[in-house]
């Protein structure tokens, strides 16, 4: 087994090499340096906008729009905005209820579809590529067409405390979204390129499959991990069509769907564009900081696997 | 890289976390809630608002429920608030689900349909009441009462005396508004000057209901409609005939002679404060910050006669009853308590919206006869044209904000609004 690992850590050191040894022409650096400025120009402006604008009043954001002082932190700065915000909405329960909802989705989603994905890639059994297609086709159906069935689907189902219909509770926003064809393929995928050998070796020593999956396959997987821990969290995260059908309660709504307390077409105040700046920032930075340590982890997945956005 | 240990220990956590969670539908607060109104033998009445993050008029709704509250022994209202921009949303999903709310609050344009889809009960036994109710406050549908409202909104001109001065633009009144040519005129001095980026907003950039809110009145004020009100079957004749036409040719124009933008920012109230344009076409809820910026220089001129006289949309906020109500006495009881003139008076107030009756306008610093809000009450009372109250309203209203956004990026305005006027008389024929 450990010859097997050795050849596999071997592989990968001898595809570095290869890609270290591929010389760029000379010419091609400060050009691709160009375009790398134009790109952190083109995806960080808006994020600067954003993040500048949530310290200014609503009448300096427009007054600035279409100059370079939309993007610099001039005029009269302040944290009103981020304390209207506090005012506005109940940001601590949205945020609280966000964090549980994307941590337990993705918590339950890798647990469940790594082991989808065990049992499809190194389990032998009659139908195996046909359950596999029938997964990898529901890609191509968008949740949208899905949501109005599914709302009908979860109001029928018997609930915990013995009523019928899960509307208006956390489940409703995990359990639908735990199973995902697109993370059971990444790591099935990414199961496909360990070697079989290992579980051969393993079942001699006495281990079964559980084990091969706990001890053995999982441990080698961190990248795949890594990726379908991100691309579950981002969408959980993000979502916002769903909890709007299923919640009615402030208590157990996600931070998307407090996007919108801040557009109000009549009343004294009008859209709070400041406000809505503080609030996207508030709900970016964790998604950021997330992003940031998982970058790694995540660009070397997607250049193992080959996985494209 | 995370271990498996450590990815074990969060998912327990978690899971953990969510059997804490689980087990009480709306995180534990509604369980209470119902079991509070079960101990003190209340009927619990379910209601939904629009109001969530629009701290005032959520205040002022809440304090009309606690009233009600204090003031029974049998029933007891709990209120739920959801962000209006996506509260439509959130109600055809609950009635898809079966599990509307007792009383909900229902813009006016959509009570035909939603009526007619059978989410709403007719109010019953409110007619001296609502008697009493400005008429775009009210919503009816077939000939029945499904909602009443505490306050309207009007369109107006929003502009400064001193512009009107500097390029000698006549002062308009509400029995003398500016004609066509005097608009145009007015349009084309201002655009001269070059003072302005713009000399009009119309809040083009605006998407959904603002379209055939703001801008039907334009159209039927050039002698159009966007549908024929004898019998709500077609916008034949209506929509593309030669008024239609008109208006069209005369929005288009208005875009490419630069005298508004085709596409204005994501809100024209700031702009016309930061003076990038001269007149503004906007709704009387741009009357708080507009007057606090100017002060008395600010005017809230009316609409334009276009040749068939000014026109202002009507309808705005309405409370009804569902048909999935369990207990609709009690939610009649509700509304007809909710009715009071000093309620109506409380909610418009705190809003600054125009009362739905006199008796309440008189109660309303501001809106009293004379007061500095009362012109806008004189606009919704004198200019009023409701929304068509036809269940395909969702539909023409679409129909309508698509046609009049091709014109207005250089489609041909026959072309246009003749199909249109085929999509609307296809979608209306299922309502006959």
């Amino acid at each position: 087994m450990s010859d097997t690992l050795s050849h596999v850590a071997d592989s990968h050191a001898d595809a570095t090499v290869a890609v270290a040894g591929t010389k760029a022409k000379p010419w091609l650096g400060p050009l691709v340096m160009l375009l790398r400025v134009v790109l952190c120009l083109v995806f960080g402006l808006p994020l600067v906008f954003l993040i500048v604008s949530s310290f200014k009043p609503d009448n300096e954001i427009f007054a600035a729009l279409g100059t370079i002082n939309a993007f610099l932190p001039v005029g009269s700065l302040s944290l009103d905005n981020y304390s209207g915000v506090i005012d506005r909405v109940p940001f601590a329960t949205f945020m609280m209820n966000s964090v549980l909802i994307s941590v337990v989705t993705v918590a339950l989603g890798l647990l469940v579809n790594s082991m989808a994905a065990f049992a499809l890639s190194r389990m032998e059994f009659r139908g195996q590529k046909l359950i596999l297609g029938v997964i990898l086709a529901t890609l191509i159906v968008p949740f949208e067409t899905m949501a109005l069935p599914l709302l009908w689907w979860v109001n029928q189902l018997p609930y915990f405390d013995g009523s019928i219909g899960w509307l208006d509770t956390y489940e409703v926003q995990i359990i639908p979204f735990v199973a995902n064809a697109f993370s059971i393929y990444l790591f099935y995928q990414y199961f496909d390129s360990i070697p079989k050998e290992l579980d051969e070796a393993a079942k001699v020593d006495g281990a079964g499959w559980f084990r091969i999956y706990r001890s053995i396959v999982m441990p080698l997987s961190g990248p795949a991990i890594a990726t379908v821990a991100i691309l579950t969290f981002l969408p959980a995260w993000n979502s916002y069509l769903w909890p709007l059908m299923v919640t009615q309660s402030e208590a157990i709504r996600p931070v998307m769907v407090g996007m919108d307390y801040f557009k109000q077409m009549t009343g004294s105040t009008g859209t709070a564009w400041g406000q809505i700046m503080a609030y996207a920032s508030m709900i970016t930075v964790p998604v950021l900081a997330l992003f940031i340590a998982f970058q790694r982890a995540f660009i070397n997945s997607i250049a193992s696997s080959g996985v494209k956005g | 890289m995370i271990s498996l240990k450590k990815l074990g220990v969060v998912g327990i956590a978690a899971a953990l976390s969510l059997s804490f969670a689980a087990c009480s539908k709306g995180g534990g607060a509604q369980a209470t809630s119902n079991s509070t109104a079960a101990a003190s033998g209340l009927v619990e009445l379910s209601m939904w608002t629009h109001n969530a993050g629009n701290k005032e008029e959520l205040a002022a709704v809440t304090s009309v429920v606690n009233d009600f509250n204090a003031s029974q022994t049998k029933y007891q209202v709990k209120l739920q608030a959801f962000p209006q921009d996506s509260y439509n949303q959130s109600v055809t999903a609950a009635a898809a689900a079966k599990k509307l709310p007792c009383i909900l609050d229902i813009d006016q344009p959509n009570v035909a349909n939603w009526a007619w889809a059978g989410y709403l009960a007719p109010i019953e036994g409110m007619d001296d009441v609502l008697g009493k109710f400005l008429p775009s406050t009210v919503a009816k549908y077939n000939g029945k009462t499904y909602a009443y409202g505490y306050y309207d909104v009007s369109l107006t001109w929003v502009t400064r005396k001193s512009i009107l001065k500097k390029y000698g633009i006549r002062t308009p009144t509400i029995d003398q508004p500016w004609t066509a040519d005097e608009f145009m005129a007015a349009m084309k001095k201002v655009k001269d000057s070059g003072d302005f980026q713009y000399p009009a907003d119309l809040a083009t950039g605006w998407t959904g209901e603002w379209w055939p809110y703001g801008f039907s009145p334009l159209l039927q004020s050039f002698g159009g409609d966007l549908i024929n009100r004898t019998d709500f079957k077609s916008a034949q004749g209506s929509l593309n005939g030669d008024a239609a036409i008109k208006w069209a040719n005369w929005f288009n124009q208005m875009g490419k002679d630069g005298y508004m933008a085709k596409k204005s920012s994501s809100d024209p109230s700031q702009d016309f404060m930061n003076g990038k344009t001269a007149f503004l076409w906007n709704g009387s809820w741009t009357a708080v910050p507009t007057r606090k910026k100017f002060g008395d220089d600010i005017l809230f001129a009316p609409p334009v006669d276009f040749g068939n006289g000014p026109k202002v949309g009507g309808g705005s906020w309405t409370w009804g009853m569902s048909t999935g109500c369990a207990d609709a006495a009690g939610a009649a009881e509700y509304l007809k308590f909710a009715a009071a003139d000093k309620y109506v008076a409380k909610v418009a107030q705190d809003t600054n919206n125009i009362p739905a009756t006199d008796a309440a306008a008189a109660l309303v610093p501001g809106f009293e006869e004379g007061g500095q809000n009362d012109i806008f009450r004189q606009y919704s009372k004198k200019f009023t044209v409701l929304r068509p109250e036809t269940p395909g309203y969702p539909f023409v209203a679409t129909t309508f904000e698509k046609a009049a956004k091709d014109i207005l990026n250089g489609a041909d305005p026959k072309a246009t609004l003749d199909q249109a006027v085929a999509d609307i008389d296809s979608n209306q024929q299922q309502y006959s």
